[in-house]
């Protein structure tokens, strides 16, 4: 086991590595921000201040050298446009972006799950034939697109929601949150409901899936023959053998969720870190591009890492056979 | 060659299927009328289609159709600049069925050109995309060991990433431009094409047809194109036409966050995010026709694919 976890740990550590140059070399490569971020009225001499300021007058290796021992250190750089450490600038801005792909995930369960049932219970019915229609779309439909159809139809048209931004935050244990506060939550609605219709979809799908499987099995017929109640059966019987794999799949979403938060929040001017990177990459900020590239790299390596772990606890199989090749 | 190549996929012999119990049409069951009329049998699937063929035909001649040209400056007005759905221009000469965006340009004219760069852009990708991604996948599963290991790894680990974080990360990288962005999706997609060309391939691999193909001494050449590839192809179809939905969606999706196509080459994209900021005084239209067609596009394509993974795989019962 351990030495399963041991070649795991080194293969992440590698793959952090490699992504990091080609992260760092690659965005360095493009653009020159000397042309951006100096005033055109500055003389020679403050533009050469600043080049030096910034660190841009060495070769690129000996940057990417201190960027790789500073990003050691906990230091991504200073961002150009705001003078800010990079990393602070994108951790100030991550409690926004976790708490809309959170809010998504519950929506995404919470709806999604008892669809899923409804439709593998009853899959001939009118609603189911609606419901899987619908989920169709859920998977086709662009989501900016969607995004915008909302903005359009619920606050512009309609004007219940309001369109943008995010609302008044009660902080909890330090962290800003906007479930407590009315505003707060209707500011959240929209952006959370955009982002989750996907994985909606995904949870419908899943679910109904698993129940056409599960209702013929012996131990269901069995359940009846007793005479259980179908209420019953449903609620212990079919959900408990359900609800495991669909949790797990959703749970692995969550990574995916915070990359697609980048489009919702870019529709709903919500302040994360998905909004912040594309203001950055039009800025030609590279250090905040690189810092946000860099802890998403980490980030899903590191799920990648714990779902690798959990699985090869769960099954023998999967790390025997890694230890083989 | 489209004809051929369906001949060919769907003639290979499938153990357990019988030869065309007459699928409604008259003469002789070639192959290729076999699959036809399997797939025409879905009416939602055929509609769909027709659709696609329609979509497809308007991108290849938008500008001979097209009722103005939107990108000829000296045409256009600022005059006629945002104009409900239905008015007529400024000098009274041209009706904008479906209005104009902010510059004064028709929306319709303007779909036109963007469905021509959108789809273009999206089965450029895909089938650059499935070249590579084929090649790759026969190489892995044919030499198999460290080579295969190797690179599955490779695959699996990108396959590890959202789309949309690698895409972001390469057009970071690469900057704007439509070749630049075309890179980006063939880098995106064509871990899928290996994985699924690698799996069917394996199977494959272990029929008696590559066994006796072997033993004829030819050489892996032609075993691997002959006799591997042509029975690897119905997966790598369907795979194609999904992919090449969701190519389309993701440039879209690009190009609405500004990273995407330069404001040179328009895409669906594009012309909806020019809407969005007229969208908060009412004006809905510059950014929800384009929406539209960019639906449209998609689930036709997911409609079609879906009914050719059904027509084309032998072990499900129809």
């Amino acid at each position: 086991m351990s030495v399963f976890i041991i070649r795991r740990l080194m293969q992440s550590g590698i793959v952090v590595l490699v992504m990091s140059v080609l992260v760092f070399f690659g965005v360095n490569v493009i653009g020159d921000p000397v042309d951006m971020l100096i005033n055109p009225e500055a003389d020679q001499e403050d533009i050469e201040a600043t080049i030096r300021a910034l660190g841009l007058d060495r070769p690129i290796h000996e940057q990417y050298w201190y960027f790789l021992v500073n990003a050691l250190k906990g230091d991504l750089g200073k961002s150009f446009i705001f003078g800010e450490p990079a990393l602070k600038l994108i951790l100030q801005r991550m409690p926004a972006t976790l708490e809309l792909a959170f809010a998504a995930l519950i929506m995404s369960v919470v709806v999604g799950i008892p669809l899923g049932v409804y439709a593998g219970l009853k899959p001939d019915s009118w609603a189911s034939k609606s419901i899987m229609a619908g989920s169709i779309l859920g998977f086709s439909l662009p989501t900016f697109w969607v995004g915008l159809m909302m903005i359009m139809l619920f606050a512009v048209m309609l004007g219940w929601l309001p369109s943008t931004g995010r609302g008044d935050t009660v902080p909890l244990l330090g962290v800003p949150v906007s479930f407590f506060t009315w505003d707060g939550l209707s500011h959240l609605l929209m952006p959370a409901l955009n982002l989750a219709l996907l994985k909606m979809s995904l949870a419908i799908r899943l679910t109904r899936a698993g129940v056409r499987e599960a209702i013929h099995q012996d131990y269901i017929k069995f359940a009846r023959a007793k005479g259980l109640r179908t209420a019953r059966i449903i609620r212990v019987h079919l959900m408990k053998n359900i609800l495991i794999p669909v949790t797990t799949v959703m749970g692995l979403e969550f990574g995916n969720l915070i990359a697609f938060s980048l489009v919702t929040e870019t529709v709903f001017a919500w302040p994360g870190m998905g909004k912040l990177i594309i203001d950055s990459i039009n800025n030609l900020d590279r250090p905040v591009v690189v810092a946000y590239l860099m802890i998403t790299v980490l980030l899903f390596v590191l799920i990648n890492l714990v779902v690798d772990i959990l699985y090869s606890v769960l099954d023998p199989r999967v790390r025997l056979q890694d230890i083989k090749a | 060659m489209t004809a051929s190549l369906d001949e060919r996929l769907v003639g290979t012999p499938e153990p357990g299927r019988e030869p065309a119990a007459g699928g409604g049409t008259e003469g002789v069951q070639t192959p290729f009328r076999r699959f036809a009329s399997d797939f025409l049998e879905d009416r939602i699937a055929t509609g769909a289609l027709v659709v696609l063929l329609a979509l497809v035909f308007i991108a290849l001649t938008a500008p001979w159709i097209s009722p103005t040209d939107p990108y000829d400056l000296a045409k256009v007005d600022v005059m006629d600049g945002k104009l409900a759905p239905g008015e007529t221009s400024f000098d009274g000469s041209v009706t904008f069925w479906l209005g104009t965006d902010g510059a004064g340009r028709d929306l319709l004219s303007a779909m036109f050109y963007g469905l021509r760069t959108s789809i273009g852009v999206g089965i450029m990708s895909g089938l650059i995309a499935l070249i590579v991604g084929t090649a790759v996948g026969l190489t892995s599963a044919y030499y198999g060991g460290r080579v295969d290991t190797l690179i599955m790894r490779f695959v699996d680990l990108q396959l590890s990433f959202p789309a949309i974080l690698v895409a972001l990360m390469l057009v970071t990288i690469l900057g704007k431009g439509v070749d630049k962005i075309i890179i980006a999706l063939v880098i995106v997609q064509w871990a899928y094409y290996a994985r699924t060309v690698r799996a069917s391939a394996l199977v494959e691999r272990r029929r008696e047809y590559v066994e006796a193909a072997t033993c004829l001494a030819l050489p892996p050449r032609r075993i691997l194109f002959r006799h591997l590839l042509p029975n690897c192809l119905p997966p790598l179809i369907v795979v194609g036409t999904v992919e090449t939905a969701r190519a389309i969606a993701l440039e879209a999706t690009l190009s609405f966050l500004g990273v995407g196509l330069p404001v040179t080459e328009p895409s669906l994209g594009l012309l909806i995010a020019n809407g969005f900021e007229y969208m908060l005084s009412g004006k809905y239209w510059i950014s929800f026709f384009p929406g539209i067609a960019l639906l449209i596009t998609i689930v036709s394509i997911n409609l079609v694919g879906d009914r050719l993974r059904d027509v084309l795989n032998p072990r499900l019962e129809r």
